[in-house]
Protein backbone atom coordinates (compact mmCIF):
# COMPACT_ATOMS: atom_id res chain seq x y z
CA UNK A 1 0.00 0.00 0.00
CA UNK A 2 2.66 2.38 1.12
CA UNK A 3 4.70 1.61 -1.95
CA UNK A 4 1.83 2.42 -4.25
CA UNK A 5 1.22 5.67 -2.39
CA UNK A 6 4.86 6.65 -2.70
CA UNK A 7 4.82 5.78 -6.34
CA UNK A 8 1.77 7.97 -6.95
CA UNK A 9 3.25 10.89 -5.05
CA UNK A 10 6.43 10.68 -7.05
CA UNK A 11 4.39 10.59 -10.27
CA UNK A 12 2.45 13.68 -9.30
CA UNK A 13 5.63 15.45 -8.33
CA UNK A 14 7.26 14.56 -11.63
CA UNK A 15 4.22 15.86 -13.44
CA UNK A 16 4.26 19.12 -11.53
CA UNK A 17 7.91 19.53 -12.38
CA UNK A 18 7.18 18.91 -16.03
CA UNK A 19 4.25 21.32 -16.02
CA UNK A 20 6.41 24.16 -14.81
CA UNK A 21 5.59 27.43 -16.56
CA UNK A 22 2.16 26.18 -17.66
CA UNK A 23 -1.11 27.75 -16.54
CA UNK A 24 -4.52 26.07 -16.76
CA UNK A 25 -6.10 29.02 -18.59
CA UNK A 26 -3.29 29.03 -21.10
CA UNK A 27 -3.74 25.30 -21.62
CA UNK A 28 -7.48 25.67 -22.16
CA UNK A 29 -7.15 28.58 -24.54
CA UNK A 30 -4.52 26.88 -26.64
CA UNK A 31 -6.48 23.64 -26.76
CA UNK A 32 -9.46 25.61 -28.01
CA UNK A 33 -7.39 27.17 -30.79
CA UNK A 34 -6.10 23.73 -31.76
CA UNK A 35 -9.59 22.28 -31.80
CA UNK A 36 -11.03 25.12 -33.89
CA UNK A 37 -8.34 24.96 -36.50
CA UNK A 38 -8.48 21.17 -36.43
CA UNK A 39 -12.14 21.30 -37.43
CA UNK A 40 -11.43 23.87 -40.15
CA UNK A 41 -8.65 21.64 -41.40
CA UNK A 42 -10.35 18.27 -41.42
CA UNK A 43 -14.01 19.11 -42.04
CA UNK A 44 -13.74 19.70 -45.82
CA UNK A 45 -11.78 16.48 -46.22
CA UNK A 46 -14.23 14.47 -44.15
CA UNK A 47 -17.05 15.95 -46.17
CA UNK A 48 -15.38 14.88 -49.40
CA UNK A 49 -14.91 11.36 -48.10
CA UNK A 50 -18.49 11.06 -46.88
CA UNK A 51 -19.94 12.64 -50.01
CA UNK A 52 -18.36 9.89 -52.05
CA UNK A 53 -20.82 7.44 -50.50
CA UNK A 54 -23.91 9.69 -50.58
CA UNK A 55 -26.63 9.57 -53.21
CA UNK A 56 -26.96 12.90 -55.02
CA UNK A 57 -30.10 13.85 -53.07
CA UNK A 58 -28.20 13.64 -49.77
CA UNK A 59 -25.14 15.59 -50.90
CA UNK A 60 -27.12 18.80 -51.21
CA UNK A 61 -28.96 18.52 -47.91
CA UNK A 62 -28.24 21.51 -45.73
CA UNK A 63 -26.62 21.55 -43.22
CA UNK A 64 -24.12 19.04 -44.64
CA UNK A 65 -23.96 15.84 -42.63
CA UNK A 66 -20.97 13.66 -41.87
CA UNK A 67 -23.21 10.62 -41.78
CA UNK A 68 -24.84 8.83 -44.69
CA UNK A 69 -28.42 7.61 -44.49
CA UNK A 70 -28.42 5.43 -47.59
CA UNK A 71 -24.81 4.62 -48.34
CA UNK A 72 -24.26 3.81 -51.99
CA UNK A 73 -21.43 2.88 -54.30
CA UNK A 74 -23.23 4.49 -57.21
CA UNK A 75 -20.77 7.38 -57.36
CA UNK A 76 -17.95 4.94 -58.00
CA UNK A 77 -19.99 3.06 -60.61
CA UNK A 78 -20.95 6.36 -62.30
CA UNK A 79 -17.31 7.33 -62.25
CA UNK A 80 -16.45 4.15 -64.14
CA UNK A 81 -19.24 4.81 -66.66
CA UNK A 82 -18.21 8.40 -67.29
CA UNK A 83 -14.59 7.46 -67.65
CA UNK A 84 -15.62 4.79 -70.18
CA UNK A 85 -16.78 7.59 -72.47
CA UNK A 86 -13.15 8.77 -72.53
CA UNK A 87 -12.29 5.53 -74.37
CA UNK A 88 -9.71 4.73 -71.74
CA UNK A 89 -10.54 2.62 -68.68
CA UNK A 90 -10.06 4.15 -65.24
CA UNK A 91 -7.56 1.43 -64.37
CA UNK A 92 -5.31 2.78 -67.14
CA UNK A 93 -5.30 6.26 -65.57
CA UNK A 94 -4.51 4.74 -62.20
CA UNK A 95 -1.72 2.72 -63.79
CA UNK A 96 -0.29 5.92 -65.32
CA UNK A 97 -0.33 7.73 -61.99
CA UNK A 98 1.31 4.73 -60.34
CA UNK A 99 4.01 4.59 -63.02
CA UNK A 100 4.74 8.32 -62.88
CA UNK A 101 4.84 8.34 -59.10
CA UNK A 102 6.83 5.11 -58.90
CA UNK A 103 9.45 6.09 -61.47
CA UNK A 104 9.85 9.58 -60.03
CA UNK A 105 10.10 8.37 -56.46
CA UNK A 106 12.67 5.67 -57.15
CA UNK A 107 14.86 8.02 -59.17
CA UNK A 108 14.56 10.88 -56.68
CA UNK A 109 15.58 8.70 -53.77
CA UNK A 110 18.35 6.90 -55.63
CA UNK A 111 19.95 9.87 -57.41
CA UNK A 112 19.26 12.23 -54.51
CA UNK A 113 21.01 10.09 -51.94
CA UNK A 114 23.86 9.16 -54.29
CA UNK A 115 24.63 12.84 -54.80
CA UNK A 116 23.98 13.76 -51.17
CA UNK A 117 26.59 11.40 -49.74
CA UNK A 118 29.79 12.94 -51.14
CA UNK A 119 28.44 16.47 -50.61
CA UNK A 120 27.60 15.73 -46.98
CA UNK A 121 30.70 13.85 -45.88
CA UNK A 122 33.64 14.98 -48.01
CA UNK A 123 35.16 18.17 -49.27
CA UNK A 124 36.55 18.12 -52.78
CA UNK A 125 36.93 20.65 -55.59
CA UNK A 126 33.45 21.97 -56.41
CA UNK A 127 31.69 20.59 -53.34
CA UNK A 128 31.12 23.99 -51.75
CA UNK A 129 29.82 25.44 -54.99
CA UNK A 130 27.44 22.54 -55.50
CA UNK A 131 26.09 22.82 -51.95
CA UNK A 132 25.39 26.51 -52.50
CA UNK A 133 23.65 25.89 -55.81
CA UNK A 134 21.43 23.35 -54.08
CA UNK A 135 20.51 25.81 -51.35
CA UNK A 136 19.74 28.59 -53.82
CA UNK A 137 17.66 26.24 -55.95
CA UNK A 138 15.27 25.79 -53.04
CA UNK A 139 14.36 29.42 -53.48
CA UNK A 140 12.28 28.96 -56.62
CA UNK A 141 10.26 26.11 -58.02
CA UNK A 142 9.62 24.26 -61.25
CA UNK A 143 6.75 26.49 -62.30
CA UNK A 144 9.11 29.23 -63.47
CA UNK A 145 11.03 26.86 -65.74
CA UNK A 146 8.06 25.07 -67.30
CA UNK A 147 8.33 26.68 -70.75
CA UNK A 148 12.01 26.03 -71.45
CA UNK A 149 11.48 22.58 -69.93
CA UNK A 150 8.83 21.97 -72.55
CA UNK A 151 11.21 23.04 -75.31
CA UNK A 152 14.02 20.89 -73.96
CA UNK A 153 11.71 17.90 -73.56
CA UNK A 154 10.48 18.23 -77.12
CA UNK A 155 14.08 18.48 -78.41
CA UNK A 156 14.84 15.26 -76.53
CA UNK A 157 11.68 13.62 -77.86
CA UNK A 158 10.35 13.09 -74.35
CA UNK A 159 7.10 15.03 -74.70
CA UNK A 160 4.09 12.79 -74.24
CA UNK A 161 5.95 10.25 -72.16
CA UNK A 162 6.15 9.70 -68.41
CA UNK A 163 9.65 11.18 -68.44
CA UNK A 164 8.34 14.64 -69.30
CA UNK A 165 6.71 14.93 -65.88
CA UNK A 166 9.11 12.74 -63.94
CA UNK A 167 12.53 14.20 -64.76
CA UNK A 168 11.91 17.84 -63.72
CA UNK A 169 10.81 16.55 -60.31
CA UNK A 170 13.88 14.31 -60.03
CA UNK A 171 16.00 17.35 -60.90
CA UNK A 172 14.57 19.51 -58.11
CA UNK A 173 16.83 19.93 -55.13
CA UNK A 174 14.57 19.70 -52.07
CA UNK A 175 15.05 15.95 -51.66
CA UNK A 176 18.79 16.15 -52.13
CA UNK A 177 18.97 19.03 -49.66
CA UNK A 178 17.11 17.12 -46.93
CA UNK A 179 19.12 13.97 -47.55
CA UNK A 180 22.39 15.85 -47.40
CA UNK A 181 21.49 17.52 -44.10
CA UNK A 182 20.53 14.18 -42.65
CA UNK A 183 23.75 12.52 -43.78
CA UNK A 184 25.92 15.22 -42.21
CA UNK A 185 25.10 13.84 -38.78
CA UNK A 186 26.41 10.34 -39.55
CA UNK A 187 29.53 10.05 -37.40
CA UNK A 188 32.80 10.18 -39.38
CA UNK A 189 34.10 7.27 -37.30
CA UNK A 190 31.64 4.94 -38.98
CA UNK A 191 32.94 5.89 -42.40
CA UNK A 192 36.51 5.53 -41.16
CA UNK A 193 35.72 2.07 -39.80
CA UNK A 194 34.26 1.03 -43.13
CA UNK A 195 37.35 2.34 -44.88
CA UNK A 196 39.65 0.36 -42.58
CA UNK A 197 37.57 -2.72 -43.32
CA UNK A 198 38.51 -2.17 -46.94
CA UNK A 199 35.25 -0.76 -48.26
CA UNK A 200 35.50 1.78 -51.09
CA UNK A 201 33.33 4.88 -51.31
CA UNK A 202 30.64 3.11 -53.33
CA UNK A 203 30.46 0.19 -50.94
CA UNK A 204 30.45 2.47 -47.90
CA UNK A 205 27.61 4.41 -49.45
CA UNK A 206 25.53 1.36 -50.17
CA UNK A 207 26.28 -0.79 -47.11
CA UNK A 208 26.80 1.78 -44.36
CA UNK A 209 25.24 5.11 -45.27
CA UNK A 210 22.03 4.04 -46.97
CA UNK A 211 20.77 1.82 -44.14
CA UNK A 212 21.49 4.62 -41.64
CA UNK A 213 19.52 7.09 -43.73
CA UNK A 214 16.30 5.16 -43.82
CA UNK A 215 14.26 7.97 -42.21
CA UNK A 216 15.58 10.42 -44.79
CA UNK A 217 14.81 8.32 -47.80
CA UNK A 218 11.35 7.56 -46.51
CA UNK A 219 10.86 11.34 -46.32
CA UNK A 220 12.08 11.69 -49.89
CA UNK A 221 9.63 9.01 -50.91
CA UNK A 222 6.79 11.02 -49.38
CA UNK A 223 7.88 14.33 -50.89
CA UNK A 224 8.30 13.11 -54.44
CA UNK A 225 5.16 11.07 -54.03
CA UNK A 226 3.27 14.21 -53.14
CA UNK A 227 4.59 16.27 -55.99
CA UNK A 228 3.89 13.57 -58.57
CA UNK A 229 0.70 11.96 -57.32
CA UNK A 230 -1.41 15.04 -58.04
CA UNK A 231 0.10 15.92 -61.42
CA UNK A 232 -2.31 16.25 -64.32
CA UNK A 233 0.38 15.94 -66.97
CA UNK A 234 -0.62 19.36 -68.29
CA UNK A 235 0.77 20.06 -71.73
CA UNK A 236 3.59 17.58 -71.21
CA UNK A 237 1.37 14.54 -71.74
CA UNK A 238 -1.36 14.86 -74.34
CA UNK A 239 -2.20 11.24 -75.24
CA UNK A 240 -5.34 10.19 -73.45
CA UNK A 241 -3.92 6.75 -72.63
CA UNK A 242 -0.93 8.27 -70.79
CA UNK A 243 -2.86 10.80 -68.68
CA UNK A 244 -2.87 10.38 -64.89
CA UNK A 245 -5.90 10.20 -62.55
CA UNK A 246 -5.73 13.86 -61.50
CA UNK A 247 -6.53 14.80 -65.06
CA UNK A 248 -9.78 12.83 -64.79
CA UNK A 249 -10.53 14.63 -61.55
CA UNK A 250 -10.19 18.05 -63.16
CA UNK A 251 -12.44 16.88 -66.00
CA UNK A 252 -15.06 15.75 -63.47
CA UNK A 253 -14.97 19.00 -61.58
CA UNK A 254 -15.44 21.00 -64.75
CA UNK A 255 -18.54 18.84 -65.30
CA UNK A 256 -20.30 21.01 -62.73
CA UNK A 257 -22.28 20.55 -59.58
CA UNK A 258 -24.26 17.51 -60.75
CA UNK A 259 -21.01 15.56 -60.78
CA UNK A 260 -20.23 16.40 -57.13
CA UNK A 261 -20.76 12.80 -56.00
CA UNK A 262 -18.56 11.40 -58.73
CA UNK A 263 -15.83 13.95 -58.18
CA UNK A 264 -15.91 13.17 -54.45
CA UNK A 265 -15.47 9.50 -55.31
CA UNK A 266 -12.38 10.17 -57.37
CA UNK A 267 -11.02 12.64 -54.82
CA UNK A 268 -11.39 9.95 -52.18
CA UNK A 269 -9.34 7.55 -54.30
CA UNK A 270 -6.76 10.30 -54.81
CA UNK A 271 -6.30 11.29 -51.17
CA UNK A 272 -6.39 7.90 -49.51
CA UNK A 273 -3.01 6.83 -50.83
CA UNK A 274 -0.86 9.82 -49.78
CA UNK A 275 -2.57 10.00 -46.40
CA UNK A 276 -1.97 6.30 -45.77
CA UNK A 277 1.66 6.65 -46.78
CA UNK A 278 2.09 9.57 -44.41
CA UNK A 279 0.40 7.80 -41.51
CA UNK A 280 2.77 4.85 -41.86
CA UNK A 281 5.90 6.94 -42.10
CA UNK A 282 5.17 9.97 -39.92
CA UNK A 283 7.78 9.38 -37.24
CA UNK A 284 10.53 8.88 -39.83
CA UNK A 285 9.54 12.06 -41.62
CA UNK A 286 9.70 14.08 -38.41
CA UNK A 287 13.10 12.60 -37.62
CA UNK A 288 14.37 13.76 -41.00
CA UNK A 289 12.85 17.20 -40.84
CA UNK A 290 14.75 17.79 -37.59
CA UNK A 291 17.87 18.15 -39.71
CA UNK A 292 16.24 20.28 -42.40
CA UNK A 293 17.55 23.58 -41.05
CA UNK A 294 19.33 26.20 -43.14
CA UNK A 295 22.59 27.04 -41.39
CA UNK A 296 22.79 30.71 -40.54
CA UNK B 1 49.24 24.60 -68.27
CA UNK B 2 50.84 21.18 -68.04
CA UNK B 3 50.80 21.37 -64.28
CA UNK B 4 47.13 22.37 -64.21
CA UNK B 5 46.21 19.41 -66.38
CA UNK B 6 48.17 17.15 -64.11
CA UNK B 7 46.33 18.35 -61.04
CA UNK B 8 42.99 17.89 -62.77
CA UNK B 9 43.95 14.30 -63.44
CA UNK B 10 44.98 13.96 -59.83
CA UNK B 11 41.70 15.42 -58.59
CA UNK B 12 39.80 13.03 -60.81
CA UNK B 13 41.86 10.09 -59.60
CA UNK B 14 41.34 10.96 -55.96
CA UNK B 15 37.66 11.87 -56.11
CA UNK B 16 36.49 9.77 -59.05
CA UNK B 17 33.77 7.92 -57.17
CA UNK B 18 32.42 11.07 -55.56
CA UNK B 19 31.90 12.71 -58.94
CA UNK B 20 30.41 9.52 -60.29
CA UNK B 21 27.89 9.41 -57.46
CA UNK B 22 26.90 13.01 -58.11
CA UNK B 23 26.79 12.70 -61.89
CA UNK B 24 23.28 11.24 -62.44
CA UNK B 25 21.65 13.92 -60.35
CA UNK B 26 23.87 16.64 -61.74
CA UNK B 27 22.96 15.76 -65.33
CA UNK B 28 19.22 15.84 -64.63
CA UNK B 29 19.57 19.01 -62.57
CA UNK B 30 21.54 20.75 -65.31
CA UNK B 31 19.17 19.65 -68.06
CA UNK B 32 15.86 20.34 -66.33
CA UNK B 33 16.57 23.07 -63.79
CA UNK B 34 19.75 24.95 -64.66
CA UNK B 35 19.60 25.08 -68.46
CA UNK B 36 15.89 26.04 -68.41
CA UNK B 37 16.70 29.11 -66.32
CA UNK B 38 19.38 30.17 -68.81
CA UNK B 39 17.04 29.43 -71.75
CA UNK B 40 14.30 31.45 -70.04
CA UNK B 41 16.57 34.44 -69.63
CA UNK B 42 17.75 34.22 -73.25
CA UNK B 43 14.22 33.80 -74.65
CA UNK B 44 12.94 36.69 -72.56
CA UNK B 45 14.84 39.01 -74.93
CA UNK B 46 13.23 37.53 -78.03
CA UNK B 47 9.89 37.22 -79.71
CA UNK B 48 9.15 33.53 -80.14
CA UNK B 49 5.98 31.62 -81.03
CA UNK B 50 7.31 28.03 -81.41
CA UNK B 51 6.61 28.09 -85.16
CA UNK B 52 9.30 30.46 -86.38
CA UNK B 53 12.76 30.83 -84.88
CA UNK B 54 13.18 33.20 -81.91
CA UNK B 55 13.83 36.76 -83.08
CA UNK B 56 15.93 39.07 -80.91
CA UNK B 57 13.84 41.97 -79.69
CA UNK B 58 15.96 43.52 -76.97
CA UNK B 59 14.11 44.87 -73.98
CA UNK B 60 10.77 45.12 -75.81
CA UNK B 61 9.18 42.33 -73.75
CA UNK B 62 10.23 43.84 -70.46
CA UNK B 63 9.04 47.30 -71.49
CA UNK B 64 5.70 45.98 -72.76
CA UNK B 65 5.21 43.88 -69.66
CA UNK B 66 5.88 46.63 -67.19
CA UNK B 67 4.58 49.69 -69.06
CA UNK B 68 1.83 48.47 -71.38
CA UNK B 69 0.41 45.29 -69.87
CA UNK B 70 -2.29 46.40 -67.44
CA UNK B 71 -3.27 42.82 -66.68
CA UNK B 72 0.26 42.05 -65.57
CA UNK B 73 0.07 44.88 -63.06
CA UNK B 74 -3.14 43.32 -61.71
CA UNK B 75 -1.33 39.98 -61.57
CA UNK B 76 1.57 41.50 -59.63
CA UNK B 77 -0.83 43.20 -57.26
CA UNK B 78 -2.79 39.98 -56.66
CA UNK B 79 0.33 37.86 -56.26
CA UNK B 80 1.81 40.30 -53.78
CA UNK B 81 -1.47 40.53 -51.88
CA UNK B 82 -1.74 36.74 -51.70
CA UNK B 83 1.89 36.35 -50.73
CA UNK B 84 1.86 39.13 -48.14
CA UNK B 85 -1.29 37.84 -46.47
CA UNK B 86 -0.91 34.07 -46.76
CA UNK B 87 2.90 33.99 -46.51
CA UNK B 88 3.39 35.46 -43.04
CA UNK B 89 0.06 34.12 -41.75
CA UNK B 90 0.82 30.57 -42.90
CA UNK B 91 4.31 30.81 -41.52
CA UNK B 92 3.09 31.95 -38.12
CA UNK B 93 0.32 29.35 -38.16
CA UNK B 94 2.81 26.61 -39.00
CA UNK B 95 4.91 27.64 -36.07
CA UNK B 96 2.14 28.19 -33.53
CA UNK B 97 0.43 24.91 -34.32
CA UNK B 98 3.70 23.01 -34.29
CA UNK B 99 4.45 24.59 -30.93
CA UNK B 100 1.03 23.71 -29.48
CA UNK B 101 1.21 20.18 -30.84
CA UNK B 102 4.60 19.73 -29.24
CA UNK B 103 2.98 19.95 -25.79
CA UNK B 104 0.78 16.93 -26.46
CA UNK B 105 1.67 13.34 -25.54
CA UNK B 106 3.02 11.27 -28.47
CA UNK B 107 -0.14 9.52 -29.70
CA UNK B 108 -2.48 12.54 -29.75
CA UNK B 109 0.43 14.47 -31.20
CA UNK B 110 0.72 12.27 -34.25
CA UNK B 111 -3.05 12.29 -34.78
CA UNK B 112 -3.25 16.08 -34.61
CA UNK B 113 -0.21 16.37 -36.88
CA UNK B 114 -2.01 14.24 -39.44
CA UNK B 115 -5.20 16.30 -39.14
CA UNK B 116 -3.34 19.54 -39.81
CA UNK B 117 -1.01 18.19 -42.47
CA UNK B 118 -3.68 16.26 -44.40
CA UNK B 119 -5.03 19.14 -46.55
CA UNK B 120 -1.61 19.91 -47.99
CA UNK B 121 -0.98 16.31 -49.08
CA UNK B 122 -4.44 15.78 -50.48
CA UNK B 123 -3.61 17.01 -53.97
CA UNK B 124 -6.66 18.39 -55.71
CA UNK B 125 -8.98 17.73 -52.78
CA UNK B 126 -9.38 21.50 -52.38
CA UNK B 127 -12.04 21.34 -55.09
CA UNK B 128 -14.46 20.64 -52.22
CA UNK B 129 -14.25 24.39 -51.55
CA UNK B 130 -15.86 24.89 -54.92
CA UNK B 131 -18.94 23.16 -53.53
CA UNK B 132 -18.77 25.08 -50.26
CA UNK B 133 -18.65 28.43 -52.08
CA UNK B 134 -20.85 27.39 -54.98
CA UNK B 135 -23.00 30.23 -56.31
CA UNK B 136 -26.31 28.38 -56.25
CA UNK B 137 -28.25 27.54 -53.12
CA UNK B 138 -26.54 24.12 -53.11
CA UNK B 139 -23.39 25.86 -52.00
CA UNK B 140 -23.01 25.37 -48.24
CA UNK B 141 -21.85 28.93 -47.57
CA UNK B 142 -24.82 30.41 -49.41
CA UNK B 143 -27.27 28.00 -47.81
CA UNK B 144 -25.92 28.80 -44.38
CA UNK B 145 -26.00 32.57 -44.85
CA UNK B 146 -29.54 32.41 -46.28
CA UNK B 147 -30.61 30.17 -43.42
CA UNK B 148 -29.26 32.51 -40.78
CA UNK B 149 -30.92 35.44 -42.52
CA UNK B 150 -27.65 37.31 -43.13
CA UNK B 151 -28.42 37.64 -46.81
CA UNK B 152 -31.66 37.61 -48.74
CA UNK B 153 -30.34 36.39 -52.08
CA UNK B 154 -27.43 34.11 -52.88
CA UNK B 155 -23.95 35.51 -53.39
CA UNK B 156 -21.97 34.71 -56.54
CA UNK B 157 -18.88 33.93 -54.49
CA UNK B 158 -16.57 32.68 -57.21
CA UNK B 159 -17.91 34.90 -59.98
CA UNK B 160 -17.84 38.18 -58.08
CA UNK B 161 -14.49 39.93 -58.15
CA UNK B 162 -14.89 41.18 -54.58
CA UNK B 163 -15.06 37.68 -53.10
CA UNK B 164 -12.48 35.80 -55.15
CA UNK B 165 -9.39 37.03 -53.33
CA UNK B 166 -10.68 36.40 -49.77
CA UNK B 167 -11.75 32.90 -50.78
CA UNK B 168 -8.37 32.15 -52.34
CA UNK B 169 -6.74 33.35 -49.13
CA UNK B 170 -8.94 31.10 -46.98
CA UNK B 171 -8.27 28.04 -49.10
CA UNK B 172 -4.56 28.81 -49.32
CA UNK B 173 -4.42 29.04 -45.53
CA UNK B 174 -6.24 25.73 -45.36
CA UNK B 175 -3.49 24.25 -47.53
CA UNK B 176 -0.66 25.97 -45.75
CA UNK B 177 0.46 23.54 -43.04
CA UNK B 178 2.93 21.75 -45.28
CA UNK B 179 6.55 20.81 -45.15
CA UNK B 180 7.53 23.86 -43.09
CA UNK B 181 5.09 22.72 -40.45
CA UNK B 182 6.76 19.30 -40.29
CA UNK B 183 10.17 20.94 -40.06
CA UNK B 184 8.98 23.04 -37.13
CA UNK B 185 7.52 20.03 -35.29
CA UNK B 186 10.81 18.24 -35.74
CA UNK B 187 12.80 21.28 -34.68
CA UNK B 188 10.75 21.69 -31.51
CA UNK B 189 11.23 18.07 -30.53
CA UNK B 190 14.96 18.52 -30.78
CA UNK B 191 15.30 21.59 -28.59
CA UNK B 192 17.48 20.60 -25.66
CA UNK B 193 15.16 19.91 -22.70
CA UNK B 194 17.87 20.92 -20.23
CA UNK B 195 17.63 24.48 -21.55
CA UNK B 196 14.04 24.76 -20.32
CA UNK B 197 14.97 23.50 -16.87
CA UNK B 198 17.86 25.89 -16.65
CA UNK B 199 15.61 28.69 -17.79
CA UNK B 200 13.01 27.93 -15.11
CA UNK B 201 15.73 28.20 -12.51
CA UNK B 202 16.91 31.46 -14.06
CA UNK B 203 13.44 32.90 -13.62
CA UNK B 204 11.56 32.38 -16.86
CA UNK B 205 7.99 32.56 -15.67
CA UNK B 206 5.64 31.46 -18.40
CA UNK B 207 5.44 29.67 -21.70
CA UNK B 208 5.60 32.89 -23.71
CA UNK B 209 8.96 33.83 -22.25
CA UNK B 210 10.12 30.27 -22.79
CA UNK B 211 9.07 30.58 -26.42
CA UNK B 212 10.80 33.89 -27.00
CA UNK B 213 14.05 33.31 -25.13
CA UNK B 214 14.70 29.63 -25.70
CA UNK B 215 12.55 27.94 -28.29
CA UNK B 216 12.81 30.45 -31.12
CA UNK B 217 16.58 30.95 -30.98
CA UNK B 218 17.15 27.17 -30.70
CA UNK B 219 15.32 26.39 -33.89
CA UNK B 220 16.59 29.12 -36.14
CA UNK B 221 17.77 26.74 -38.90
CA UNK B 222 14.30 25.18 -39.18
CA UNK B 223 12.72 28.64 -39.16
CA UNK B 224 14.88 29.63 -42.10
CA UNK B 225 14.04 26.45 -43.98
CA UNK B 226 10.34 26.98 -43.33
CA UNK B 227 10.61 30.54 -44.59
CA UNK B 228 12.18 29.45 -47.87
CA UNK B 229 9.43 26.90 -48.45
CA UNK B 230 6.72 29.39 -47.50
CA UNK B 231 7.90 32.22 -49.72
CA UNK B 232 8.27 29.99 -52.73
CA UNK B 233 4.84 28.44 -52.34
CA UNK B 234 3.06 31.75 -51.57
CA UNK B 235 4.45 33.28 -54.73
CA UNK B 236 3.49 30.36 -56.94
CA UNK B 237 -0.25 30.16 -56.36
CA UNK B 238 -1.88 29.49 -59.72
CA UNK B 239 -3.60 26.12 -60.08
CA UNK B 240 -5.72 26.90 -57.04
CA UNK B 241 -6.94 30.12 -58.64
CA UNK B 242 -7.60 28.45 -61.98
CA UNK B 243 -9.53 25.58 -60.39
CA UNK B 244 -11.62 27.69 -58.04
CA UNK B 245 -12.15 31.02 -59.78
CA UNK B 246 -11.80 29.77 -63.34
CA UNK B 247 -9.55 31.11 -66.04
CA UNK B 248 -9.68 33.95 -66.69
CA UNK B 249 -11.29 34.82 -63.36
CA UNK B 250 -13.95 37.53 -63.04
CA UNK B 251 -12.30 40.84 -63.99
CA UNK B 252 -8.93 39.16 -63.34
CA UNK B 253 -9.63 39.11 -59.59
CA UNK B 254 -7.77 35.82 -59.14
CA UNK B 255 -5.10 36.52 -61.75
CA UNK B 256 -1.57 35.91 -60.46
CA UNK B 257 1.85 36.18 -62.09
CA UNK B 258 1.77 32.46 -62.73
CA UNK B 259 -1.69 32.45 -64.30
CA UNK B 260 -0.47 35.30 -66.51
CA UNK B 261 2.46 33.08 -67.46
CA UNK B 262 0.03 30.24 -68.15
CA UNK B 263 -2.00 32.58 -70.39
CA UNK B 264 0.91 33.60 -72.60
CA UNK B 265 2.77 30.30 -72.48
CA UNK B 266 0.04 27.70 -72.89
CA UNK B 267 -2.78 29.61 -74.56
CA UNK B 268 -1.33 32.42 -76.70
CA UNK B 269 2.02 30.74 -77.42
CA UNK B 270 3.90 34.02 -77.05
CA UNK B 271 6.79 32.20 -75.46
CA UNK B 272 9.29 35.04 -75.45
CA UNK B 273 6.85 37.16 -73.53
CA UNK B 274 5.96 34.26 -71.23
CA UNK B 275 9.65 33.74 -70.45
CA UNK B 276 9.94 37.40 -69.50
CA UNK B 277 7.17 36.82 -66.96
CA UNK B 278 8.95 33.70 -65.69
CA UNK B 279 12.27 35.53 -65.34
CA UNK B 280 10.65 38.35 -63.37
CA UNK B 281 8.91 35.84 -61.07
CA UNK B 282 12.18 33.95 -60.64
CA UNK B 283 13.98 37.09 -59.51
CA UNK B 284 11.11 38.10 -57.21
CA UNK B 285 11.31 34.67 -55.53
CA UNK B 286 15.07 34.68 -55.09
CA UNK B 287 15.08 38.32 -53.98
CA UNK B 288 12.37 37.78 -51.33
CA UNK B 289 14.17 34.69 -50.06
CA UNK B 290 17.52 36.41 -49.74
CA UNK B 291 15.94 39.35 -47.87
CA UNK B 292 14.02 37.09 -45.47
CA UNK B 293 17.12 34.97 -44.83
CA UNK B 294 19.02 38.12 -43.89
CA UNK B 295 16.23 39.18 -41.53
CA UNK B 296 15.90 35.79 -39.86
CA UNK B 297 19.62 35.55 -39.37
CA UNK B 298 19.36 38.59 -37.11
CA UNK B 299 16.72 36.91 -34.93
CA UNK B 300 17.81 35.88 -31.45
Amino acid sequence: MRKIYRFLVSKVRARKLKRRNRSITGDLGLTLVLALFGVFSIFPLMLTMVNAFKPLSEIFIFPPKLTVENPTLNNFLDLATIVESFNVPLSRYIFNTAMITGLGTVLTVLFGSMAAFPLAKYTFPGSKLMSNIILYSLMFNGTVTAIPNYLIMSKLGMIDSYWAVVLPVVGSTLGLYLMKNFMVQIPDEMLEAAKIDGAGELKTFWKVVMPLCKPAWITLVILSFQSLWGTTGGVFIYSEELKPVSYVLTQMVSGGIARTGVSSAITLIMILVPITVFVISQSKVIETMATSGVKG
Amino acid sequence: MEKNKDSLALIWKRHKYKYMLIAPFAIIFLAFTFVPIIVSIVLSFTSFNMVTLPKFSGLTNYINLIVRDDVFLIAIKNTMLLALVTGPLSYIMCFIFAWLINELPPIPRSIVTLVFYAPSISGNAYVIWKLIFSSDTYGYANAWLLDMGFISSRILFLENAAYVMPILIIVQLWLSLGIGFLAFIAGLQNVDKALYEAAAVEGIKNRWQELWYITLPSMKPQLMFGAVMQITSSLSISQLSIDLAGFPSASYSGHTILTHLHDYGNIRYELGYACTIAVILFFIMVFCNVIIQKLLRKLG
